[in-house]
């Protein structure tokens, strides 16, 4: 039995003229050529490098499952993912729902100024995080403007150096995803907002709902699709953070900030263990892979119903 | 139903081969050209090799040092026209990742300068990717060139199990020791002269901290400049001997002796006492260098590479000394060493020209002229010395610790993983969020285990 499907599908049905041909393998063989040798041929070769212990140098030596299974035992290894996961409610969940509320506001009072405020809000995203991690670390030098302004403001007992706070480095570099992640959701939303169709809000209000009630019946439920590609970007966006972790704190203070990408590089550059970096790397992109499944699966079953 | 199993079975084949094709162990296979060509003659004159090109990595990225390479270089094309130099060179943290996939590749550079230390010198030598340059320096005449304190830095076995001693496997070039900076005109201000012995620098201290002064300028975001505050103090109450076993990664030594434990005590009374500067370890270490050439703290433990950088900020205001005996007739010791040596790699199919290379740029006539330029070479340092000021100082303490054989390795390079380990242990030290015994307790294992198993 076929299923309703919304009417944004009607366009992603096969519409294509004839029948299939197989020459359309040879028309994707260039591309799969290029994908298998730098793309999976690598992937295959880092599980062949996880199977032993290996210092990039020397010959290897066999240990089979071992390094996955240090994974889940080794405290270097499992602490990433732990700081990960907290990177992740400052990279995606606070982004997201800030995005969410000020696209809501703003869409339903429209600025005069809003072409400006979409260029600068979105800014973060163009700079290379190299550079925005490098601006932030002045930022929050024990001199920095940070503290320079708590202190212009009274607020001396708040000044810390927070790059070298044990509780607060993480917290300071997840501010960092934060500020680069809330233009990409705010600009994402506002486009999503943008396509619902005015009738169903006039037949909210018809119905008596306030600004709040048509928040939550109208406009979230139709940005289903928006709200699985942003968290799709920000939750890897989140995983994969390397740069600003190696340009601001190098794991510091102790093992405070080391996340998965950079206990790869750590294992693989600094202490001479390949083998180890391989499999956290499978475990990283595996994790990825599982998460994104997961969030897509949401958005798709919540559209059907 | 029957396109997609030809789908499958089309994947299935594709990353079988690519498995065959990877299932080799990784690292297997001696480079080619190993340096065991006996009987071969060493030519040791470039205009006799024929034309080729040298590609050298470097990482004397500094702007006199800089300068200076590019100099040598040209001289040495000018000289040997058959030869073409091509120059890499980048900064230190890229030179130490690079140059480790470098290295294994065939097709790789001829010279070198790889990070001293077992994780990376140390490392290379054992997977057999440096070439030995006895015969070189046999006919060259390195050893009558520089002391031999110093030449066994680049000394290892060649299963790079000992360090300190073997085949020769690197040529230095400039070199560096960890001092005491301090600012003349505050120390005046408050009445006081450069410390004479080790009581009476921390005495200072603690009058500088009441006195509302930073005594110490330090920043430790990076991790990394704690090795040299700590290695310091250590050289006040560890023999040199024991430290050198430690730092070299060579057997008999301990962490957790009483000279060591002390050393993590004052290291640890210090930050808890606010000695180091406000915001320390969230600081960083050009960060620190550039507030100490503002004014901002009495002493700056650091290296003669910022010697520069210190005297054109405070002019005639600063100086140098090296850290002050702890007790009468104490030798001179301070951490420090041969500036990272040049070496050729197994891989090189142009080991004489390399060695010929190196030969020139280490000579008397290079080593004057990055004195000249300011630079801290190993020999002829004084041929364009300074005659006052701490550019004068520095010259005068290389020597005397030169003299004396009294330098000690970084203990970073005790191991493949030391690294790793001491620059955690050190943040966690300073922060009061491990004690002292269980900071050498921790250091010990690392050096316990890799001295015990050779494994890091």
């Amino acid at each position: 039995m076929l299923k309703r499907r919304a009417s944004r599908d009607v366009l992603t049905r096969q519409t294509f003229p004839g029948k299939p041909d197989k020459v359309a393998y040879l028309y994707l063989a260039p591309l799969f050529l290029v994908y298998s040798l730098f793309l999976l041929l690598p992937l295959l070769r880092l599980v062949w490098f996880a199977l032993y212990d290996w210092n990039g140098l020397s010959s290897a030596k066999w240990v089979g499952l071992a390094n996955f299974r240090d994974l889940f035992v080794e405290e270097s290894q499992r602490e990433p993912f732990l700081h990960a996961g907290i990177l992740i409610f400052f990279f995606s969940v606070i982004p997201v729902t800030v995005g969410l509320v000020l696209a809501a506001i703003v869409s339903r009072s429209p600025l005069r100024a809003l072409g400006f405020f979409r260029t600068v809000l979105f800014m973060p995203q163009v700079v290379a995080m190299v550079v925005v991690a490098a601006a932030w670390r002045s930022l929050y030098a024990p001199a920095g403007t940070i503290n320079e302004f708590l202190r212009a403001v009274g607020l001396d007992t708040l000044t810390r150096p927070w790059l070298g706070d044990y509780n607060f480095a993480l917290p300071a570099i997840g501010i960092i995803g934060t500020w680069v992640g809330t233009g990409l959701t705010f600009i994402l939303f506002l486009g999503g907002i943008a396509k619902i169709p005015r009738e169903l809000y006039e037949a909210a209000r018809i119905d008596g709902a306030g600004p709040i009630r048509e928040f939550f019946s109208v406009t979230l439920p139709s940005l289903r699709y928006e709200l699985s590609v942003v968290l799709t970007l920000t939750v890897i966006a989140a995983l994969r953070t390397f740069d600003v972790i190696y340009v601001t704190t190098r794991g510091g203070p102790g093992t405070s900030t080391v996340v998965p990408s950079f206990q790869v590089y750590r294992d693989a550059f600094q202490l001479g263990h390949v083998g180890a970096a391989a499999a956290l790397a499978i475990g990283l992109t595996t994790l990825i892979f599982v998460l994104s499944f997961v969030i897509t699966q949401i958005a798709e079953r919540g559209r059907e119903t | 139903m029957r396109p997609q199993v030809r789908w499958t079975a089309v994947v299935a084949v594709v990353a079988g081969a690519m498995l065959l094709s990877t299932a080799c162990t990784p690292g297997g296979g001696q480079p080619t050209g190993s340096a065991k060509e006996t009987g071969q003659a060493t030519v040791t004159d470039p205009a006799q090799m024929g034309n080729l090109t040298l590609t050298v990595w470097d990482g004397q990225t500094q702007g006199a040092e800089d300068g200076v390479m590019n100099a040598l270089n040209a001289a040495f094309e000018k000289k040997y026209p058959n030869i073409t130099i091509n120059r890499v060179s980048r900064s230190f943290e890229d030179l130490r990742t690079a140059l480790r996939l470098a290295v294994t590749d065939k097709t790789g550079p001829d010279v070198v300068q790889p990070n001293k230390g077992r994780p990376d010198m140390g490392a290379f030598v054992q997977a057999g990717l440096l070439r030995p340059l006895d015969k070189y320096a046999a006919a060259y005449g390195w050893d009558k060139r520089f002391p031999a304190s110093i030449l066994n830095w680049s000394r290892w076995s060649s299963d790079a199990k000992d360090w300190g001693k073997g085949s020769l496997y690197g040529v230095p070039q400039l070199d560096e020791v960890v001092g005491i900076y301090y600012n003349k005109a505050t120390l005046d201000a408050l009445g006081l002269e450069p410390p004479q012995t080790w009581e009476e620098f921390e005495a200072q201290l603690v009058k500088i901290k009441d006195a509302g002064k930073i005594p110490i300028q330090f920043g430790n975001v990076e991790q990394w400049p704690a090795i040299h505050e700590y290695g310091l103090i250590q050289s006040r109450y560890e023999p040199a001997e024991t430290i050198r076993e430690l730092g070299f990664g060579n057997k008999g030594a301990d962490y957790q002796s009483d000279g060591n434990l002390k050393a993590a005590t004052t290291l640890q009374d210090w930050a808890t006492s606010g000695f180091f500067a406000p915001g320390y370890n969230g600081q960083t270490y050009d960060d620190s260098s550039r507030l100490y050439g503002q004014g901002n703290g009495v002493f700056f433990i650091g290296g003669t590479w910022l010697l520069t950088d210190f005297v054109k900020a405070l002019g005639d205001n600063v100086g140098f000394m090296l850290p002050p005996p702890n007790q009468a007739g104490q030798p001179i010791v301070a951490p420090g060493g041969p500036d990272l040596c040049f070496s050729v790699t197994a891989n090189s199919k142009n080991p004489d020209a390399a060695a010929a290379y190196i030969d020139f740029i280490t000579n008397d006539d290079a080593m004057s002229q990055l004195a000249t330029a300011g630079v801290l070479p190993i020999n002829n340092l004084g041929s364009a010395a300074p005659s006052s000021g701490a550019g004068a100082q520095v010259r005068d303490a290389l020597k005397a610790i030169t003299d004396a054989g009294g330098m000690v390795p970084y203990l970073d390079y005790g191991t493949p993983t030391m690294y790793d380990t001491i620059t955690v242990a050190l943040q966690d030290l300073l922060a009061k969020r491990v004690t002292p015994e269980d900071f050498t307790a921790r250091l010990q294992n690392d050096y316990a285990n890799f001295t015990f198993t050779g494994v890091g």
